[in-house]
C-alpha cells in the first residue's frame, strides 16, 4: 500500500505554478506527432549556451545575472563556455572599442551555426555615452545582432528579459532559415562567408 | 649646494645662453623652452651633468595650441631627478606643418612607447624613431584626434539623450 503524501498539499501561498506548453501535435495512445522543427526549437532554446564577452560594467551585472539570486542556469544556461566552440550565444556586454571590433567578429566567425547575438547595454547597442573616435558605435556595424538589452547598465532582470526574448526566437526559428537567401544576404552584408 | 630652481636656470643660460627662453615656475616646477633643433642637446647635457642628473624621462606628451601660428605643437619632456627628488618640464614647439622633432630614444628608451603615443595622439613626427607608427589607436584610423581641429558636437542632437544615463535632463 503507497503511504498517503500528507505535507505540502496545501499550496497556501497561493503560488501560481507554471506549467510550459507542450508543442501543437497530433496525441493518440503511447505516441505524440509534433512538427519536427517544433521540437527541435523546444531543444534547442532550454538549451542554450551562452559564451559571454564582457568587457565593462554590464559583464559585472551579467556575473549578478549568473549568480544564485537571478540564476541565469534555470533557463538551460547552465554551462557558459569562454570559448567558441559549442556556444550559440554570443552576449556582448560593454564598451567595444574600434580597435576591439575584428576580435568581437572573429569570435563570431569561430561560432558554428546556428547562432545567435545579444547586445547588452548602451554601450554595445550604440556606443553608448561614448560617443568618441575610439569606440564602436554599436556592434551591429561588425556582427548582425538579434536582440538588444537597453540600460546603462541593465538591471539583471533587463538582461534575463532578453535571454528569454532570445530563447522565444530560437524555438520559433525556421529549420529553413539559415539556408535562406535573405540570411545570406544579411551574411554578406557585413562580409561574412 | 642645493637644487634650487635658480640653480638649474643659471646652469641652463651658463651653458645654452640666448636658447633658453621662457622661464617660468607655475606651482614651483621649473618650466623653460628650447628650439626644436635642441632638444636632444639640452636633455644630453641635463642628462650627463654631475650636479643636474636628470636621468629619468617621467613623460612626453603634446599640446595643440590652434592660435599660435607657426608654433602650433608643444612637445612636453617631463624630465625627473630622482636622487634630489626634482622635476622640470622642458617645451619644443614646432609648425604643425612641419611637426618633425628630433627622438629621445636614444637618450631614454622609455622615450619609444611616449613618442609613439604622442605621434598617435598628436601626429608629432619623431624623426629617427625606430618604429613610428600608432600603438592606441586603430591603424585605419587618418586623423589624430587630440588635436583641436573638429567642430564640436551639434548640441542639438536628441538621439543621445543625457536624460537616459541618469545626467542632467530633469535631475537636480
Amino acid at each position: 500500500m503507497a503511504r498517503p503524501v500528507q505535507y505540502n498539499v496545501k499550496n497556501e501561498g497561493g503560488k501560481v505554478i507554471t506549467v510550459a506548453e507542450m508543442p501543437e501535435g497530433y496525441q493518440g495512445e503511447g505516441f505524440f506527432a509534433a512538427k519536427l522543427s517544433d521540437v527541435v526549437g523546444l531543444a534547442r532554446k532550454n538549451s542554450i549556451w551562452p559564451l559571454p564577452f564582457a568587457t565593462s560594467c554590464c559583464g559585472i551585472e551579467f556575473m549578478a545575472t549568473m549568480a544564485s539570486h537571478y540564476d541565469l542556469a534555470r533557463f538551460g544556461a547552465e554551462r557558459v563556455g569562454f570559448s567558441p566552440r559549442q556556444c550559440d550565444l554570443l552576449m556582448v556586454m560593454g564598451t567595444i572599442a574600434k580597435k576591439m571590433a575584428p576580435v568581437v567578429k572573429q569570435v563570431y566567425l569561430q561560432m558554428a551555426e546556428p547562432r545567435w547575438v545579444i547586445a547588452v547595454g548602451a554601450c554595445a547597442s550604440s556606443g553608448g555615452i561614448f560617443d568618441t573616435y575610439s569606440v564602436l558605435q554599436g556592434i551591429d556595424q561588425v556582427v548582425p545582432v538579434d536582440v538588444y538589452v537597453p540600460g546603462c547598465p541593465p538591471r539583471p532582470e533587463a538582461i534575463l528579459d532578453g535571454f528569454m526574448k532570445i530563447q522565444e526566437l530560437v524555438g520559433k526559428e525556421d529549420l529553413r532559415r539559415r539556408n535562406s537567401d535573405r540570411y545570406k544576404a544579411l551574411l554578406e552584408s557585413y562580409g561574412i562567408q | 649646494m642645493s637644487m634650487t630652481n635658480e640653480y638649474i636656470q643659471e646652469r641652463l643660460v651658463n651653458q645654452f645662453g640666448e636658447a633658453i627662453s621662457n622661464i617660468e615656475a607655475p606651482y614651483g616646477m621649473f618650466s623653460f623652452e628650447v628650439p626644436k633643433e635642441m632638444n636632444l642637446k639640452v636633455m644630453q647635457f641635463l642628462f650627463d651633468d654631475d650636479q643636474l642628473k636628470f636621468r629619468f624621462l617621467t613623460d612626453i606628451c603634446a599640446v595643440h595650441y590652434p592660435d599660435d601660428k607657426g608654433r602650433e605643437l608643444a612637445v612636453v619632456y617631463h624630465l625627473h631627478n630622482l636622487e634630489d627628488n626634482v622635476r622640470i618640464r622642458m617645451k619644443v614647439f614646432t609648425d604643425i606643418n612641419q611637426p618633425d622633432v628630433f627622438t629621445a630614444t636614444s637618450l631614454f628608451s622609455t622615450a619609444n612607447w611616449m613618442e609613439r603615443e604622442t605621434y598617435d595622439f598628436y601626429g608629432v613626427n619623431f624623426v629617427g624613431h625606430p618604429n613610428l607608427k600608432r600603438i592606441l589607436n586603430v591603424d585605419e584610423m587618418d586623423y589624430f584626434p587630440l588635436r583641436k581641429e573638429f567642430p564640436l558636437e551639434d548640441q542639438t542632437r536628441i538621439d543621445k539623450d543625457d536624460e537616459m544615463f541618469g545626467r542632467g535632463g530633469s535631475i537636480r
